[in-house]
């Protein structure tokens, strides 16, 4: 069973927006039937002012298909198209609380079905610009196409390579079988050999950073989400960095909040990508202690 | 929880006499079986009864052709495996497109490493063509590997004609019967097959016990060397409380066959008829002419599996699907593929799987239920035009690649 959050189940059960959009002068069909998840978006949009003024969805697709939909037309609904198109992908997995890695493709589906209508609507032609393959890396979230590309692009030779390069395999690491399956292929396509390097060591820093800067970029990662916790009436302060575990501090709203593991595990998802490598956040005893004392 | 239980081909719950018979061997006949003493030798007679019941249970002609191991997928590395170590000098494996992970990607690594492996395709309904089987067996072929029942549809294989045909060419013939044993009479001592495969969880046992069956005089080589365990053919510390319990429920599912094969049957038909009664453009996919009592798999056109399961669950319904969303794959289920089940109906896929346990009064609720979920998907779909689908779905929705 995926670990879908209660907005995703929400947006699932009791779709905003669904069926037909009978006057809409802006419709947009992408997805791919084969991998089982498509798209309908249709938009009213008024001309004067280029403002959507209702927006409406069929898919033929999973929970989160559904999902994503659902939420993509909530964003846009109100705003002109210069501002829904600035939706990205992620903000629609944040709008929704975060997707499962495997399913963050459903929220790209949204993103592109939104480009096929404005462009529908301005009487362009959209075309797809990415192909998606088979998700290898878990962590990361990054399909078999992507690495396949890039190996391609950068001849590359090494696991270390793809990983410093995409991301990928930086994380757990159990994707490395699969980037070698990869990386022999294109190598073996390039006329060379394809020799088994290093892995990632477990202790040094991947990107070669001092403490102090790997330190330094924590609290940089940290600074970019506290005016989010802020808003939300809450706070986070580092407490110590032992190797790979990240000791915070939870503080105010967010001491105790029902929405705090997921609030981690989103900080700890950034910190990885801007550390490229694997960490685990811990919240100290302190925070504990005064979830209990506020408990 | 007091759900509706219809997915026992992915798991079963364990029956609470199975449960009882373990027991002890959590705590007082913790001894191991290996041991001189009073304590081991107890838990070594246990293990004994426990092969003679899977023993009666497969129709096997000794009780030392039973290895017990950790699951299906162990016995299925296990077999392919020893073969292959067994015949060097025979480098190719017949097997089918529509057997499990456990087959095919082992099949999939085996070919890196030099293997030739064929795969036997299948018609619409699921069925193989033996002159193509027939056509591939020659000397360099080390082992044949067919699914007794497929997991998905419920399709039945001729494997005891096909071992004849293996054994006739001098390959060896294995069968992974994770779905068959316990629903399906069997009598191994009367045939040509070499090897099969048996997990205790789809029959009412717990998780983390399987048993391979090695026909005495199969040239054999050990996937784990170590102890004389399983004699010599497995080492490891015998998961002793399980394999008791692997045991009772062998025994419990002889004593059940006639019921799984009547009533639970009679049950499932129900189930389909009435499903398929009351939604349009829906099929039963595979061979309903010859598959497993238990087991209905229904199409649902023009919506995706993943959705209506949650549906169902939120009225607590479990079953399966094979559309790709579930397994977290780009394809639907390669089983409905390779039947060349069109992309809108695969990925639309549900799978019913009864047991023993399941009830008339459950498979009511289920008529009742399926129909109301699959309109309310179906109004979501742009392939659906109000109360059926669009005309020409194909072209009434064709999305650009994304």
């Amino acid at each position: 069973m995926w670990d879908y959050s209660d907005k995703v189940k929400d947006h699932f059960f009791q779709p905003r927006n669904a069926g037909v959009l009978k006057d809409a002068n802006g419709v947009g069909d992408v997805g791919s039937i084969s991998c089982g998840d498509a798209l309908r978006l249709m938009l009213k949009v008024e001309p004067e002012s280029d403002i959507i003024l209702d927006a409406q969805f069929q898919t033929f697709g999973c929970g989160s298909a559904i999902a994503s939909s659902s939420a993509l037309t909530e964003m846009i609904k109100g705003k002109t198209l210069a501002q829904a198109l600035q939706v990205s992908n992620q903000d629609i997995a944040d709008y929704l609380d975060g997707l499962p890695p495997e399913k963050m493709h459903c929220s790209v589906m949204g993103r592109e079905a939104l480009q096929a209508a404005v462009a529908n609507y301005r009487g362009e032609v959209w075309s797809d610009d990415h192909e998606e393959g088979a998700l290898i890396c878990k962590c990361f979230a990054i399909d078999a196409v992507m690495i396949e590309d890039t190996i391609r692009a950068n001849n590359l030779c090494s696991v270390q390579d793809v990983t410093n390069y995409t991301k990928a395999g930086g994380g757990c690491s159990s994707c490395h079988e699969g980037i070698e399956d990869i990386l022999a292929k294109v190598v073996t396509e390039r006329g060379e050999t394809y020799k088994p390097g290093s892995v990632p060591k477990e202790d040094a820093s991947p990107i070669g950073l001092t403490n102090l800067q790997r330190i330094r970029r924590i609290e940089a990662v940290l600074e970019s989400v506290r005016p989010q916790l802020k808003r939300d009436g809450g706070d986070i302060e580092l407490v110590d960095v032992d190797g790979k575990t990240i000791y915070v501090n939870m503080t105010g709203a967010c001491a105790g909040c029902q929405m705090e593991a997921l609030t981690l595990q989103g900080i700890q998802q950034k910190l990885m990508e801007e550390l490229k490598e694997f960490i685990k956040i811990v919240p100290t005893k302190v925070g504990s202690l005064s979830r209990a004392m506020k408990g | 929880m007091n759900g509706i239980y219809f997915d026992n081909n992915a798991t079963t719950r364990v029956d609470p006499a199975v449960v009882e018979v373990m027991l002890p061997y959590f705590t007082e006949q913790f001894g191991n079986p290996s041991s001189m003493h009073s304590f081991g030798n107890k838990v070594g007679l246990a293990i004994k009864k426990a092969r003679m019941q899977v023993q009666e249970l497969l129709g096997a002609e000794h009780d030392s052709e039973i290895i017990f191991t950790s699951c299906g997928t162990e016995s299925d590395s296990t077999a392919i495996l020893s073969a292959l170590r067994a015949q060097p000098e025979r480098r190719e494996i017949i097997t089918t497109t529509v057997e499990h992970p456990a087959i095919l990607t082992l099949c999939t690594y085996l070919e890196k490493e030099g293997y030739k492996v064929h795969l036997l395709s299948v018609d619409g309904r699921g069925r193989l063509d033996l002159d193509e089987y027939k056509k591939l067996l020659s000397d360099q072929v080390a082992v044949v590997s067919v699914m007794w029942a497929n997991n998905e549809t419920g399709t039945f294989f001729p494997v005891v004609e096909m071992a004849e045909m293996a054994n006739a060419a001098g390959a060896m013939f294995h069968t992974d019967a994770v779905q068959a044993v316990g629903k399906v009479p069997l009598n191994l001592k009367d045939t040509k097959i070499d090897m099969l495969s048996v997990s205790g969880h789809k029959l009412h046992a717990p998780k983390g016990i399987g048993a391979l069956y090695l026909k005495r005089g199969t040239r054999f080589r050990p996937m784990l060397r170590g102890g004389h365990q399983e004699r010599g053919r497995r080492a490891g510390t015998e998961n002793s409380t399980s394999i008791v319990g692997f045991g009772k429920a062998a025994e419990m599912a002889l004593a059940a066959m006639d019921y799984e094969n009547t009533i639970v049957a009679r049950l499932r038909d129900k189930l389909e008829a009435g499903i398929l009664a009351k939604v349009p453009r829906s099929f039963v996919t595979g061979d309903p002419t010859n598959r497993l009592p238990n087991t209905s798999n229904i199409a649902f056109e023009f919506i995706e599996g993943e959705a209506i399961l949650l549906l169902l669950n939120k009225f607590g319904i479990a079953a399966s699907s094979g559309s790709a969303c579930t397994s977290g794959s780009l394809e639907p289920s390669h089983v409905m593929r390779a039947m060349s089940i069109p992309y809108t109906a695969a990925h639309g896929t549900v799978r019913f799987s009864l047991s023993r346990y399941s009830t008339e009064f459950e498979v009511n609720r289920v008529i009742e239920v399926v129909p109301e979920i699959i309109a309310q998907l179906r109004k979501l779909s742009p392939y659906w035009d109000g109360d059926g689908p669009a005309a020409e779905p194909e072209k009434a929705f064709a999305p650009v690649y994304a």
